[in-house]
């Protein structure tokens, strides 16, 4: 059988409508690429609409003795100096320009007195950095780009998803997918590729992230033969909700912190003393993910297992004014009133620093015209990511993907694509509707969520990376079985069936890298190795595929040139 | 157990009527949380638009007992639970499968709005004031429950000549922001139809965001328009000292 679809031609792809994303496209634009945008989600509605903290750059509109080289030192000392060094100083030397084109395309953030651009404090940042407006910063982020994006004329193809990257040989050449909406298929053929598709939460049980979190551009990416890097580096937000059940994971930003929120135990003690005595509340986030996973394990938690936030001592209305999307969720879902009494918060998976491994100046991989930023790339956070570094992220290297990959597709000729990788992507598509008895994927999904929670979390241990392992290979045999009912028409257990083989790989992924990680650094933590270990402090775990197999090896991490090595070791 | 009844329409552009479900109650449980109950347990093809789950990315609009909701952040316990809760799809659009309705015409509108377009020596310095109210605008999450619920739209189907309330905030937004420099009230008037809105004030009602669309957006834009277009002696004084023109 001969499949059926329709067919679109660009010069660059760009998988993912996120800051990332987009900003790509505008990039990619700018070099006079003919520009398509694919998504699962509506245009303006990816996950970078939930961030809320702000975007972190040296602008020095409030403490003015920051600059770049204090923004590269705290994200090189926050990420364990496991950082790709070229992709963080890059990041701190052009954020501040970013930002600025932000708001001449129309963002408006909160202002200084003197009618600057206003920045807070955030966890691990010496200086305030963070640009933002009230809590809402990703959603500005997000409509500025998607205003400019279409202002400019970029193709956007909204609830589709790519099931497959199409090859010639090393070489991309295109994508095969389907529309959520009716379920008939597309094929993209394209010069290059970017990759901005985000991170894994739905993997886990407890997360913030959006349905839309399941790798599925790891999962691409690996699938063609790129490698993966850091994905043992899972970033456990402190502070997500804990009460009611349906609203565990939402996020509750480190903005509050950064207002002055503070944290206690049941006894009413301002915990972090014991474990960041210095930076108290504002430490990095997973030096206060363990401290308060520490103090619940260890019965101080509050009634529903977390630990107090309060921010009622500040003004009411100052309260409402900078964090009011935290004041509406918590009166609105939990019937508390931050204003009035303290929020019940835990960890919560937030972040993937890990992701498609790529090359600093160009978010290039490893292979030729496929490109990756924004979460779904690795190496510029390291072990651990400070917050607002996303945001600036997705502007930074979004930029930097999309020009490159309209650069290269100005060398490429044709991009032919392959009838027989086609074929079998349709086939892989279709064939959970052909058995009629099956595995459900809603089941399997359960299960997989708490496979990771429960053995691949915050604290880790060999015994239990063996075991998860062993489960998620159970998990992938069910879901080669997997059946779906109904019609390829809107059917969210078929995209889930397929979500799923996205998740089952990054988890196992996850599971080996975390295992082979002998060492406790950043947010990886090895119960049975809780030091950090001077040999690991030189290595990444890079990913590849070999045949079926998952074959896992180590990288040096890039040294850094001795100016930056002295910045970096300075104690000032 | 506690169980909540709930009638969910089920069908396609061509029709469809509504199934039951029963579902288990969990405290703090919302609307949601039922739509993936009944996907993981009973229908697992239940096509229902979600993405955040936190009232952020605006995607889980539906009719819930007739009212526009964000099922993300309809409380089951705000609920009656002696009688079935329904759940309908956005009535103003056309229906696609269930609870996903086709939202395409929003994102067509939006592209005839000149975009936001400062000056070239823009010095960029603006005060907290004058950005305020601004930035109420933007904080929509275009989640179209103002769409849906604003008759013009929902019952007299004038999606030709009327461009709704979320459009008519995203218009303010550029209109008041203090560094953009061009006028868009011709096309407030004439492609986007301001004057067919009667201030019924629905669309507030139904703002999960809380922005105030009539009093602080649709207003001040009619009278914009007014003034420009229907007042005798501001056109008279404005051709004597010359004003500032809309683009072509």
């Amino acid at each position: 059988m001969t499949t059926e679809f329709e067919t679109h031609d660009h010069d660059v792809l760009i998988i993912g409508a996120g800051g990332a994303g987009l900003r790509a496209a505008l990039g990619a634009l700018a070099e006079g690429a003919n520009v398509g945008v694919v998504c699962k989600s509506l245009l303006g509605k990816a996950h970078t609409v939930m961030a809320e903290g702000g975007i972190a750059a040296a602008m020095a509109n409030v403490d003015s003795a920051d600059d770049w080289r204090t923004h590269f030192r705290d994200t090189m000392r926050g990420g364990k100096l496991l950082n790709n060094w070229r992709m963080a100083q890059r990041h701190a030397q052009e954020a501040p320009e970013r930002v600025k084109e932000l708001e001449q395309w129309g963002a408006l953030f909160d202002r200084t007195q003197d009618g600057k651009i206003l920045q807070r404090a955030f966890g691990g940042h010496t200086f305030r950095r963070l640009c933002h407006v009230g809590d809402r910063t990703g959603l500005e982020m997000i409509r500025t780009l998607q205003d400019r994006g279409v202002q400019l004329g970029v193709d956007v193809y909204m609830e589709c998803t790519i099931s497959r990257l199409l090859m010639d040989g090393d070489r991309v050449a295109g994508a095969f997918g389907y529309w959520r909406e009716q379920g008939r298929f597309v094929v993209f053929r394209a010069k290059s590729i970017v990759i901005a598709t985000g991170g894994i939460g739905k993997a886990y049980k407890i997360t913030s992230n959006s349905w839309e979190y399941t790798g599925d551009g790891m999962a691409l990416a690996y699938n063609a033969g790129a490698e993966l890097m850091d994905m043992e580096f899972v970033q456990f937000h402190p502070t997500g909700m804990v009460w009611p059940p349906g609203v565990q994971g939402l996020l509750v930003t480190e903005a509050v912190r950064g207002e002055g929120g503070l944290l206690t135990n049941k006894a009413g003690e301002r915990f972090m003393q014991k474990y960041d005595p210095k930076k108290m509340e504002l430490s990095t986030r997973d030096v206060v993910a363990r401290a308060i996973y520490t103090e619940v394990r260890e019965g101080r938690g509050t009634e529903h297992g977390g630990a107090f936030l309060d921010i009622s001592h500040k003004p009411a209305e100052y309260v409402k004014k900078k964090l009011p999307s935290m004041y509406h969720q918590f009166r609105e879902l939990a019937d508390v009133d931050i204003t009035k009494g303290p929020m019940e918060v835990g960890p919560t998976c937030h972040y993937m620093m890990g992701g498609i491994r790529v090359e600093a100046e160009t978010a290039q991989t490893t292979l030729p015209g496929l490109f990756a930023a924004g979460e779904a790339a690795a190496g510029l956070h390291g072990a651990n990511r400070l917050g607002g570094n996303s945001l600036s992220d997705l502007l930074v290297f979004g930029r930097r993907a999309g020009v490159a990959a309209a650069e290269h597709a100005k060398q490429v000729q044709n991009t032919p694509v392959n009838s027989t990788q086609i074929e079998s992507a349709a086939r892989d598509l279709l064939v959970p509707f052909e058995r009629p008895t099956g595995e459900n994927p809603y089941t399997i999904h359960r299960e997989l969520q708490d496979v990771m929670q429960s053995l691949v979390g915050i604290y880790r241990t060999r015994e239990d990376l063996i075991r998860a392992l062993g489960e998620l290979e159970k998990l992938k045999e069910r879901n080669s079985r997997v059946s779906v009912e109904g019609s390829r028409m809107f059917n969210p257990g078929w995209h889930l069936a397929q979500d799923l083989t996205s998740m089952l790989t990054v988890s196992e992924a996850v599971a080996q890298s975390a295992l082979a990680r002998e060492e406790s650094r950043g947010a990886h933590s090895r119960i049975d190795h809780p030091s950090l270990s001077p040999t690991w402090g030189t290595k990444n775990n890079v990913i590849t595929r070999d045949g079926a197999a998952m074959k896992l090896r180590q990288s040096p991490v890039p040294e850094l040139p001795s100016d930056l090595k002295q910045l970096v070791a300075d104690e000032k | 157990m506690a169980e909540a009844v709930f009638e969910i329409f089920r069908g396609n552009r061509e029709g469809g009527k509504p199934a039951t479900y029963r579902v288990p109650i969990a405290p703090g449980m919302v609307v949601l949380d039922a739509l993936h109950h009944i996907q993981a347990h009973q229908a697992p093809d239940l096509a229902v638009r979600w993405n955040c789950k936190a009232g952020k990315c605006g995607s889980c609009s539906a009719e819930v007992n007739g009212r526009p909701r964000l099922t993300c952040k309809t409380r089951m316990d705000a609920l009656p639970l002696d009688k079935p809760v329904t759940v309908q799809p956005l009535k103003a659009f056309p229906v696609i499968k269930d609870l996903v309705t086709d939202v395409s015409w929003n994102y067509r509108v939006n592209k005839k709005i000149p975009p936001f377009t400062p000056r070239p020596d823009t010095q960029w310095k603006m005060s907290q004031e004058d950005v305020d109210r601004v930035q109420e605008f933007r904080k929509c999450i275009e989640c179209f429950l103002c769409q849906d619920v604003c008759h013009v739209l929902r019952d007299h189907d004038k999606m030709e000549t009327f461009g709704g309330p979320r459009f008519f905030v995203r218009v303010a937004g550029l209109e008041m922001h203090p560094l953009d420099s061009i006028s868009r009230t011709k096309l407030l008037k004439d492609e986007l139809g301001i004057g067919l809105c009667n201030i019924t004030k629905c669309c507030t009602e139904v703002c999960p965001e809380e922005i105030h669309i009539t009093d602080n957006a649709i207003i001040p834009l009619k009278e914009r328009v007014v003034d420009e277009f229907y007042d005798p002696v501001l056109m008279l004084v404005r051709k004597i000292l010359g004003a500032k023109q809309e683009p072509a």
